[in-house]
């Protein structure tokens, strides 16, 4: 288990108040000024020594994605965006760091914009979390008050002004260039890439946006070194991360771990094991509903970094961990998974909007057994045809998890869906219905 | 993607108060000049506050012309985001999450306590036309499932009985407390806690 001086939220279950003076004696703000004046190249070169991976899905190098920033400030301003439109079913991290260490993230704030010349902070927070929002305002407020945003903020010589912009409910606001056409008042839709948002962001300036906990990690990082945050965790998947253990478990929580931890660990030593017992386990979602399911065998010695689940065709992403037994019925979940993603798609891309449709209907009538043998292999064929031909990662993210139930669970569709539509005609099969009659209750 | 369609019944003309003017005023001011736009959603959610929690399409003309942009670009954004409510709902707006990590803990238990409590159906008033609920995606707070929103306030770690409990305190004109329900603190893991002791116990 890693030590408890080397956890960096160290107010994760608000123990100590989220206000600055509570923060300062936490060593936040302590030494900004020094950190700002050994200049950018320093912080940029600290930051990728420490390899440290963006913690909101992808894992990008951090340092890497700073460096693409112009290195001279033209015509256009530089933006600075903070991804807090934290979504993902199973993940809840990122809530507890703007109501409980929001000081950490403005603190990385400046010296992000810093790092790659921005001037201006949006913060982009899920409308959902308007309370938490609010908790972050007041720690802004305070911020400016004292100085350590603004002008000269912290005495560092740089100007900051970051504000607060709420989404309103949309997953796909999630994705970065969707995040920026939201911030510009549009609907959220991806937009093509390239361009990147580095050249051509925020209003057609270059923009950075990393996810909340990616910068309030940063000014430990620089405090303790780059070299003391890779030697946590593994090689390429270095340093700690919050896990946020959901579902089936005795004591469901978030907690701050090293990289490469134990799957089994974290269940049975933090989350208070599987609900029923270890026995008890059917599969886990180790990363959010878009990464793939891993069945129990593969449990066992499993390790949480983003290489190792890779390994098992399944991803970190998002480290939400969503543990699921014996008692509940597999392909319903995944089907109310594929409902969420048919409900978030934001309709641009065909594939993607029509093919969320359907992948839910299908896994809807696999759970009740109303379809037949050759669907499971269709529904396979959709994924694939999703997967790949959309614009954003979102026909990834919702395709895989279908993959994944398909890839281990195939057996238990099997057994449950031996229609024959040949033979039992009188069975109604309506994949070749208007699609849009089937779906007047929930359209 | 989900299909969202205006009221039928539309009032003929909106306006900002005084206090609203206000607050969009130093919305607008957030963003650079001429990029007046950006400021849309946060002046759709002015409105909605405003006009008992939903937006008729007058308020979207208003807007449009508040920000100096076409109707339809407003029109496209409130019909976008789900957060936006374009029919009435009632003054306790109750949002329960029913993804895949609330289901497994029985979300769906607090369904059956809305139906019983409040309404037979979805997005329909009580009785006293005061509260509607609603189902909805994952509201990003699965450690502590099965939970639901209640206007702007989470009420977490929910189960049947419980939930009916805050029905009742809602129906009777109260607002109960928010937060969890199991009384654990926070995030932590309940009766579990293996970190960060030293700051616990301090």
């Amino acid at each position: 288990m890693l030590k408890d001086e080397d956890r960096i939220f160290q107010n994760l279950y608000n123990d100590r108040g989220s206000d600055v003076d509570s923060s300062k004696k936490r060593g936040d703000w302590t030494n900004t000024k020094d950190l700002i004046e050994k200049g950018r190249d320093w912080i940029i070169n600290e930051v990728k020594e420490s390899e440290l991976r963006g913690r909101g899905g992808a894992g990008f190098p951090t340092g890497l994605k700073w460096s693409f920033a112009p290195k001279e400030v033209g015509s256009r301003p530089h933006y600075l965006v903070i991804n807090a439109d934290e979504s993902e079913p199973g993940t809840c991290k990122d809530r507890d760091i703007l109501r409980f260490e929001p000081h950490k993230l403005i603190e990385g704030c400046l010296i992000a914009s810093y790092a790659v010349q921005a001037h201006i902070c949006y913060i982009y927070i899920r409308g959902e979390y308007f309370i938490d929002g609010e908790k972050l305002q007041a720690a802004i407020d305070e911020a400016y008050e004292k100085k350590l945003i603004g002008k000269n903020a912290a005495s560092t010589g740089w100007n900051l002004d970051i504000y607060i912009h709420y989404g309103a409910g949309a997953y796909i606001c999630g994705e970065e260039t969707a995040l920026l056409e939201s911030i510009e008042g549009k609907k959220g839709q991806p937009r093509l890439k390239p361009p990147f948002p580095a050249l051509i962001g925020l209003y057609g300036c270059p923009t950075i946006i990393n996810n909340v906990e990616t910068i309030a990690v940063i000014p430990t990082i620089l405090r303790r070194g780059g070299k003391w945050f890779a030697s946590l965790g593994r090689e390429k998947n270095t340093g700690t991360k919050i896990f946020c253990i959901s579902g089936n478990v005795n004591n469901p929580c978030n907690v701050e771990e090293e990289m490469n931890i134990s799957l089994k660990e974290l269940i049975e030593v933090h989350a208070g094991g599987v609900i029923g017992g270890w026995e008890n386990l059917q599969a886990v979602i180790p990363g959010g509903s878009s990464m793939p399911l891993i069945p129990k065998e593969k449990c066992e010695t499993l390790t949480m970094d983003f290489d190792s689940l890779m390994a098992e065709k399944s991803g970190l992403g998002t480290a939400g961990i969503v543990v699921i037994n014996k008692d509940q019925d597999i392909i319903k979940c995944m089907a109310r998974i594929a409902r969420f993603y048919k409900h978030e798609s934001c309709g641009q891309c065909t594939p993607c909007r029509e093919g969320s449709g359907w992948m839910w209907r299908m896994l809807e009538r696999m759970a009740k057994g109303e379809a037949s043998r050759d669907e499971i292999n269709m529904l396979g064929d959709v994924t694939n045809q999703i997967a790949g031909h959309t614009i954003c990662a979102f026909g990834e993210g919702s395709s895989w998890p279908v993959q994944g139930l398909l890839r281990h669970f195939k057996k238990e569709i099997e057994k449950r869906n031996n229609l024959n539509p040949i033979f039992d005609k009188d069975k109604n099969i309506p994949y070749l219905v208007d699609q849009h009659l089937l779906d007047k209750k929930d359209a | 993607m989900s299909l969202r369609k205006p009221s039928k019944e539309q009032p003929e003309s909106f306006k900002f108060n005084s206090s609203s003017l206000e607050a969009a005023k130093t919305i607008v001011a957030k963003y650079p000049k001429d990029k007046q736009q950006s400021a849309v959603m946060a002046l759709l959610y002015i409105v909605q506050k405003q006009n008992n929690n939903w937006i008729p399409l007058a308020a979207m003309k208003y807007i449009g012309k508040f920000l100096d942009m076409p109707y339809i670009k407003v029109y496209e954004v409130a019909t976008f985001y789900t957060m936006y409510n374009l029919a009435p709902v009632g003054k306790h707006f109750i949002q329960i999450c029913t993804t895949t990590p609330c289901m497994i803990r029985g979300a769906y238990k607090l369904v059956e306590a809305c139906k019983e409590k409040i309404s037979d159906n979805e997005n329909e008033l009580s009785k006293d036309k005061n509260c509607s609920w609603t189902e909805v995606e994952c509201l990003g707070a699965c450690v502590n499932a099965p939970m639901m929103q209640i206007n702007d306030e989470y009420y977490e770690d929910l189960d049947k009985e419980k939930t009916i409990k805050i029905l009742n305190t809602i129906l009777n004109g109260k607002t109960p407390k928010p937060g969890s329900y199991r009384g654990r603190t926070n995030n932590e893991p309940e009766n579990n806690r293996k970190t960060l002791m030293d700051l616990k116990n301090a």
